[in-house]
């Protein structure tokens, strides 16, 4: 018997709501299977399963919420048929929710997901709340998981009376109860909060990771005309943006500059030997989210297409799967057309590196001849982690990303 | 405002005997060296002279004779007072307290009480050894049928006696042995009567409540002075009444404070502050910002050499360390 657990979808999550179960008891459950929706910060999330069983029992009810590494139910593996039905239940498990203390070790889905997730869930594990801060919490309405503890982990009145005195615990917990749409609706983001989390993560990233820039203006006239005559060829609904052939040259070029691709936790920086390009897009209304498209290098611009098209349609309509929005190993931000020429990122901890497009603009180029022409140029700049790489490495990035630009049809 | 006068606490206890022995006829004092030798710690001094033979009785070296003679003096119609030198002798004689003095109400069906007071002094500090300085006060505690009070102060000493004496139960009084050198202000005119149902709260604070009894009650009041120079405040509970607890007062004050340091003298395990702090858990563990403290003595015997018992003993940095702990600071 597995438990199967609140994974952590990032650095900044530390709990999240069930939605609902789409695995009952009893249900076959295959690698990769959905088996609920969870919702977090950054919307409604799929969580997958990470091995092979029949789906025993929940451990949670839908509207729960729970801290990441919370046992949210019990897979029955093959070498336990027989003695399943009287699985033991951890003890730790009868214990409240905000106390539970995951078990990486043993949990399927910690382990599979990035390095960063379990440290996070490490943390929340060894929470402490003493019982009258739990107390204060509750007749406040705070939630003890915003809370940060002392300096010796653990959370007292101290912690809770200073969270309320800011004031700060009050005006969100309003949004959240006051503002929040009726619960019979499909659940939604709270944009509050999530620029709250959006917040923390880059206010961690900008206190913790010593950040270089580096950047280029990339001429890409070939891109786009690369581009014109693929989608002459094709229906509507599989045309090529530019956005796929460049992450796909990202992918490729971060393949040659290993040090901007992975984590940097622990104290160490982890390159990732697979790239999964975590993609910035902004949500409707306001808010960012960077799922990734897996293995990016492998994919051909197509299906890098496919990839990104089915992510903007999931992350519009709030359904993510836990994997993608958990495992990014590096980011891009890309501003788009008719936005901004250039842009200078905010790493996203624990990745290295952040690219950061700006719009293709047409501007005066001095083409070889020495006379200056009109061309289709975007600056591409690179924020980068001095733990992890130097500026030189950002500098051959970009010079392989705009050799392969140049090539579109070899991408 | 009516006047006060200073006595020590050894005086308090002599005057308390004196005046029982002069309001009542059936009280008398029976115990080894009470008469001519005016007590181990010379609180019956000159009682001999006062109030002769008969109401001032030294005794063979016997707990249990004199103890149960008490005892059987009580159940027919006296009302005596006994004097162990020592809680460790005191097991000399656990035998009449627990299996008669303790049951006779409740195994007569109520037709017998036992009205005897048994005072011993208690607690180390003096450098008498493990034989002499022990603090059991709570395997008196442990038992139904007992009343257990330890004086901590002067008034308290000077009152607490004839309280006990006026309760139809056989009522143990515990005497720290450091605290009789101790001085203190009392009313100069009586009566000096005291509560002997109650805790009492001897310093007022927000931040952590400090219960205590007897001999540690100076020991604690220095280090919440010492900590109030620091902005700390705190609850200063002095239990009194060891048998039955005073839970209300212990948990209102918890509840306001929301931390907890219990100072005993006895032993840890199996400590008088062990229940103290299970009624705490019991009653106010959702107020509760931090786990109980405990301040006891170290697990050894009481040692003869002065550091080694000064080092086993509950002291004032022990107790500020305490609380600092359950503050987290």
């Amino acid at each position: 018997m597995t438990a199967f657990r609140m994974p952590s979808l990032g650095a900044d999550m530390d709990k999240a709501t069930l939605v609902e179960w789409l695995k009952q008891p009893g249900e076959a459950i295959k690698r990769g299977d959905i088996i609920a929706v969870v919702e977090t910060v950054k919307g409604a999330i799929e969580i997958e399963a990470f091995e092979e069983g029949v789906l025993d029992r929940h451990a949670v009810t839908p509207g729960e919420s729970v801290l990441v590494g919370t046992t949210l139910a019990f897979i029955r593996n093959e070498n336990d048929e027989g003695t399943s039905t009287k699985a033991v239940v951890p003890p730790e498990d009868i214990t409240p929710a905000i106390n539970r203390k995951p078990e990486t070790e043993k949990s399927g889905a910690i382990e599979m997901i990035s390095s960063n997730a379990s440290r996070t869930a490490h943390v929340v594990g060894e929470r402490k709340v003493s019982p009258v801060a739990r107390k204060r919490a509750a007749e406040a309405g705070v939630d003890i998981a915003r809370i940060s503890s002392g300096e010796d982990g653990i959370i007292g009145l101290a912690q809770v009376n200073a969270f309320i005195e800011t004031g700060e615990a009050e005006q969100k917990e309003r949004t959240l109860t006051q503002d929040a749409p009726p619960k019979t609706e499909k659940p939604s983001l709270n944009l509050d909060v999530m620029r709250k989390a959006i917040g923390d993560a880059m206010t961690k990233s900008k206190r913790e990771v010593p950040h270089y820039y580096v950047a280029s203006t990339i001429n890409c006239t070939a891109l786009k005309s690369w581009l014109e005559v693929q989608n002459a060829k094709r229906t509507v609904t599989e045309r090529l943006l530019y956005v796929a052939p460049l992450i796909k040259a990202v992918a490729r070029a971060l393949k040659e500059t290993p040090n901007l691709n992975g984590f940097f936790t622990e104290g160490a920086f982890h390159p990732s030997t697979r790239i999964h390009v975590g993609v910035a897009a902004s949500l409707r209304g306001e808010g960012l989210i960077a799922p990734a498209i897996h293995d990016t290098d492998e994919l051909g611009v197509d299906d890098c297409m496919k990839g990104l098209r089915d992510l903007v349609t999931r992350v519009r309509t709030g359904r993510i799967r836990g994997s993608e929005l958990s495992n990014p190993t590096v980011t891009i931000s890309i501003l788009g057309e008719d936005t901004a020429d250039s842009v200078t990122p905010v790493i996203y901890p624990p990745q290295v590196a952040i690219i950061g497009c700006g719009a293709i603009v047409q501007r005066p180029w001095v083409v070889a001849e020495g006379a200056v022409e009109p061309r289709q140029v975007m600056t591409v700049t690179v924020a980068a982690d001095h733990r992890a790489s130097d500026g030189r490495t950002a500098a051959r990035f970009l010079r392989t990303l705009d050799k392969l630009l140049q090539a579109p049809e070899a991408l | 405002m009516s006047e006060t006068r200073r006595i020590t606490y050894r005086d308090a206890i002599r005057e308390a005997l004196s005046e029982a022995l002069t309001k009542d006829e059936r009280v008398f004092l029976m115990g080894e060296d009470v008469g001519r030798y005016g007590g181990a710690y010379a609180c019956s001094k000159g009682l001999l002279e006062e109030f002769g033979e008969e109401r001032i009785r030294d005794t063979p070296l016997s707990e249990s004779g004199f103890t149960g003679a008490g005892i059987g003096a009580a159940l027919a119609g006296m009302r005596p007072i006994i004097e162990v030198m020592t809680v460790n002798f005191s097991l000399l004689c656990l035998d009449q307290i627990v299996n008669n003095a303790a049951t006779l109400r409740h195994m007569s069906g109520g037709q017998f009480s036992v009205p005897v007071v048994i005072r011993m002094a208690t607690g180390a500090g003096r450098q008498l050894a493990a034989q002499h300085s022990h603090s059991l006060e709570n395997w008196y505690a442990h038992v139904p049928g007992l009343r257990v009070l330890a004086p901590a102060t002067v008034v308290d000493a000077r009152g607490m006696l004839w309280s006990a004496l006026e309760c139809p139960d056989p009522v143990i009084i515990f005497e720290h042995a450091m605290l009789y050198n101790e001085e203190g202000d009392i009313a100069s005119e009586g009566p000096w009567t005291a509560d002997i149902d109650h805790a009492a709260v001897r310093r007022d604070g927000d931040d952590a409540t400090l219960i205590t009894y007897g001999g540690s009650l100076p020991k604690t009041l220095a280090a919440a002075n010492s900590l109030a120079e620091d902005g700390i405040s705190c609850d200063v509970i002095d239990l009194r009444s060891l048998r039955p607890l005073d839970r209300e007062r212990i948990v209102a004050s918890v509840v306001k404070t929301h931390r907890a340091v219990i100072v005993d003298e006895g032993w840890k395990t199996g400590s008088l502050a062990g229940e103290v702090s299970a009624q705490i858990t019991e009653s106010a563990f959702f107020d509760l910002d931090a786990p109980v403290e405990r301040v006891c003595t170290a697990e050894a015997p009481i040692p003869y050499a002065q550091h080694l018992e000064l080092a086993a003993l509950p002291s004032e940095e022990k107790i500020v360390a305490a609380v600092r702990k359950a503050l987290r600071i």
